[in-house]
């Protein structure tokens, strides 16, 4: 078990080495944005007197070296800032935008992180167990015709755009049938139940985009274990066909379908903004977006760096999962 | 004469190759009476486990049974249904496989594997079933019987794995077990254990039993009567007593002849003579744990030295100390009187070049996608170098060496050969350095035993012809038999005992040879038995548990 926790313990550094690493990448990366935020505020009527002004205001003509250290100190100190759009106005009127206290970044974003988080969640309770399911039986019934149609349906919807699913499922779903509602305008304070019938639409639009990947990485990992001799000892033991794939097969499956979950997963974090758009639903892809239309770079460098803190995350997650899911690991001898 | 508990009539079985379908068995009988054991032997190919399978109704994917009938106590395994197959499979018919290690379950513990089938097949209630386990591990005496269950397989040793197994397969007391080559992969002093367990039980519950081998010593511990095959067809069957004292077929006769081979002896080596190598006081470590201690012996010009003992003595570990891929913590090589750097990536053409290996596993240790004229072209090109119309030429003579027709193999792949001709390639690629010293790691341990001695008496004429060196790491005594000039028998990374062969053969000997020496099984049916006797039966059980 002491092994095993010094693993734990690598990985986690490792993983905040990586961080450490993509902070800066993000950095470089969106400083390299074509274009500022003073020259987009100001639009075609800017003279360069205005454009220094407000460079100077918001602390943009310090070299980047020093914007980005004290950037890390204040992300260090869970401080992300203040979105430019609101720090404009705080400096010119003594007042934001709303007229109330100034808002951070952190303030702007967390209800859309948590929104963003929420719809994932749904997705990811409705997609995995369905691929995990879908993958056991198709490998039971490999080869088979119900195999095959799995495949070919799961395949054409994760090889349709987003948008289309989406609009697809709209049509169907909503114009034709009205079950859910076709606009998913969530708000704090509601009620869980309506908030969940106003995420099912984005929901399932997110599980036919991943579910096929899963599926199959679970029906290759069971099937690749087919051959193995303690497979053919079960057969041999009498024990039923499902028996064998859920209880022998299964067990040892587990490490590639975990890392093949974890990425599926971080991609509902991080990759959703078209159906955000499409449905209309508050998330953090939506804010994202419009950070990068303004150039509003405190807001956009958080929410890169909350899409890679997912993805290590995750990943980190299931690194330690197929480690715990070897028993050679779990019970040293 | 009532009705045998197992009849197998005209079975015939075909395997898919490229889209055709070709003959495995070729139409086999067999009769076995409720608790009769049968003995099947044969070399790899011969369809032993095929037929093993076949008894049970059950094919590996792309083999397929097209004629004939197997008849379990009145039910047709051929034609019945999966879900009627089922219901017999671990619960009235059994399997023990070859690998416990690989056939059991490495997600699940022991107890839990075991009670499975009783549990599922509703013969009786798991904690009924578990209790029942651990009589049958006391049984079988596997030390802490109370405690071993709940270990996972990987936790338990391969000789305890094996005797698991068959616990597991008596858990519903089935009325036949099938064995498919139990004791194969385990030790010789492991072996004996596992023999003595499984007869055992197989006589207490009045099993029948299908007991498939290729070792025919073995076979005469355990069987009534002994079935011969060859490719797929009966050769012959009888009594166990007959089949050994009177065997008719040429074939049968030509299996128990393999055992007879053995080398001249040589003249003993002049005093003061230079060794080829010499191993000096080598201690060595995989990470902070040493595993070869003070291990010193010498290897002179045209001798062979076979180096013996169980896995994980250090046999191969030394053999890795020699070539330089382990550079000793203490000690060194000499080759020629001259020391060798320790870690090969210092060592010189020269010096690498004299030393060369040949491997247990032909097929993992030639390139698959390389010819057989690549494969050994290369050293030819790297240490002698040569090319073009020589390099072709020296490898067209060292295939002629190995006894295989150059214009034939040189442009094959090694998936076209057989494991005998790959073990070939193996020699010459060896040769190709036109080294003085040569390694054989259980070079013939994979293979049958004709085709084994085959390969043992060509590396006898080779050493004869160009006075080569060998060191033969092997945990089979009678190749030791065969092939040594002088033995060094190894434990734990220690060397227990070495000398002349001769010698070694004659008592008196350190105990460890001595119990070495006596598990390897005999031709006589009553060895066992004999040895059980003189060991007293109760010293096994505490052998077992000193194994711990």
């Amino acid at each position: 078990m002491a092994g095993l926790l010094r693993i734990i313990v690598q990985r986690l550094l490792l993983g905040i080495v990586t961080l450490f690493v993509v902070s800066v990448i993000i950095f470089v990366a969106v400083n390299a944005l074509p274009g500022d935020f003073a020259e987009a505020i100001l639009g075609q009527g800017a003279t360069p007197e205005a454009v220094t002004a407000i460079r100077e205001q918001l602390g943009l003509n310090q070299n980047a070296f020093t914007r980005y250290f004290v950037w890390l100190g204040g992300v260090l100190r869970g401080d992300f800032g203040v979105p430019l759009s609101q720090a404009l106005f705080a400096g010119n009127f003594g007042t934001t935008a709303t007229g109330t206290e100034v808002i951070t970044v952190v303030d702007q974003i967390m209800p859309r992180l948590r929104n963003t988080l929420f719809l994932a969640g749904v997705s990811a309770a409705i997609a995995v167990p369905l691929a995990v399911t879908l993958g056991i039986l198709t490998a039971l019934y490999r080869n088979s015709a119900f195999d095959r149609s799995m495949n070919v349906t799961t395949l054409s919807a994760i090889s349709s755009p987003e948008f289309f699913i989406a609009y697809v499922l709209i049509l169907f779903l909503a114009v034709l049938n009205p079950v859910f509602p076709s606009l998913s305008n969530i708000f704090p304070g509601m009620e869980f139940s309506e908030r969940l019938n106003r995420t099912m639409l984005p929901a399932l639009t997110l599980t036919l985009a991943v579910t096929a990947q899963m599926m199959r990485m679970t029906r290759a990992a069971i099937i690749n274990l087919l051959a193995s001799p303690y497979i053919e000892m079960a057969r041999l033991k009498g024990l039923s066909p499902m028996r064998v794939i859920v209880k022998h097969a299964l067990p040892n499956a587990l490490a590639p379908i975990i890392t093949v979950i974890a990425l599926n997963l971080a991609f509902l974090v991080t990759g959703v903004v078209v159906v955000e758009v499409v449905f209309v639903y508050p998330g953090i892809g939506q804010l994202f977006v419009d950070s990068v239309k303004i150039r509003d770079i405190p807001v956009v460098q958080a929410c890169c760096l909350i899409f890679a803190a997912v993805y290590i995350l995750l990943n980190l997650t299931a690194d330690i999962l197929s480690i715990v899911s070897n028993p050679r690991l779990r019970h040293p001898k | 004469m009532s009705e045998p508990l197992l009849k197998i009539r005209g079975l015939k079985i075909e395997g898919r190759s490229d889209e055709t379908w070709n003959p495995i068995i070729k139409g086999v009988d067999l009769d076995l009476n409720k608790g009769e054991v049968i003995g099947m032997i044969g070399e790899s190919g011969a369809g032993k486990s095929t037929i093993g399978l076949a008894s049970m109704g059950f094919c590996r994917d792309g083999v397929r049974i097209s004629e004939g009938s197997v008849v379990f106590d009145g039910v047709d395994l051929v034609t019945a249904s999966a879900a009627d197959k089922r219901a017999l499979l671990g619960k009235r018919i059994a399997y023990v496989a070859q690998s416990a290690a690989a056939s059991f379950n490495p997600a699940h513990k022991l107890i839990d594997q075991h009670t499975e089938g009783p549990v599922q097949h509703s013969v009786s209630y798991r904690s009924d079933s578990q209790a029942d386990g651990i009589e049958l591990y006391r049984r079988l005496r596997l030390p802490n019987p109370d405690e071993i269950g709940f270990r996972y397989p990987h936790q338990v040793s391969g000789g305890q794995l094996q005797r698991a197994m068959t616990a597991m397969a008596m858990a519903c007391r089935p009325d036949l077990i099938i064995f498919d080559e139990p004791t194969t992969a385990l030790d010789v002093t492991t072996q004996i254990e596992v023999l003595a367990s499984i007869r055992d039980i197989v006589e207490q519950f009045d099993t029948a039993a299908i007991y498939i081998t290729h070792d025919l010593a073995v076979v005469a511990q355990m069987a009534d009567k002994i079935k011969v095959l060859l490719k797929g067809d009966e050769v012959e069957e009888a009594d166990t007593r007959t089949m050994l004292s009177q065997p008719q077929e040429e074939y049968t006769k030509s299996l128990w002849a393999v055992r007879s081979f053995e080398r001249p002896a040589k003249p003993a080596v002049a005093t003061g003579a230079t060794p080829v190598i010499s191993v000096k006081n080598v201690t060595a470590a995989y990470g902070t744990v040493d595993v070869l201690h003070d291990v010193s012996f010498d290897i002179h010009e045209g001798r062979t030295v076979a180096v013996v003992g169980e896995s994980g003595s250090g046999k191969s570990t030394t053999a890795r100390c020699i070539t330089g891929l382990l550079p000793p913590r203490i000690g060194h090589i000499e080759f020629d009187g001259q020391q060798l750097p320790l870690n090969y990536r210092q060592r010189d053409k020269m010096q690498l070049r004299q030393a060369q290996m040949i491997y247990q596993m032909a097929d993992t240790a030639l390139n698959p996608r390389k010819t057989i004229g690549e494969t050994i072209g290369r050293p030819v090109e790297f240490y002698l170098g040569l090319k073009g119309k020589e390099k072709r030429a020296k490898v067209d003579a060292l295939l002629e060496e190995i006894e295989l027709e150059p214009t034939q193999y040189f442009h094959r792949l090694p998936s076209e050969l057989s494991g005998g001709q790959k073990q070939r390639i193996g020699i010459a690629r060896a040769l190709a350095a036109e080294p003085k010293f040569i390694i054989c790691d259980e070079v013939t341990s994979a293979l049958d035993q004709l085709v084994a001695e085959g390969i043992l008496k060509l590396l006898a004429k080779l050493q004869d012809q160009l006075g080569l060196s060998y060191m033969f790491i092997t945990h089979d005594l009678a190749t030791v038999r065969a092939i040594s000039d002088e033995v060094v028998v190894m434990k734990d990374g220690v060397v227990v005992e070495q000398g002349e062969k001769a010698d070694m053969f004659q008592p008196p000997h350190h105990p460890y040879t001595d119990l070495l020496l006596s598990s390897v099984p005999e031709m006589d049916p009553d060895w066992l038995d004999n040895l059980l006797k003189e060991r007293g039966v109760d010293n096994i059980g505490d052998a077992a548990v000193d194994k711990m």
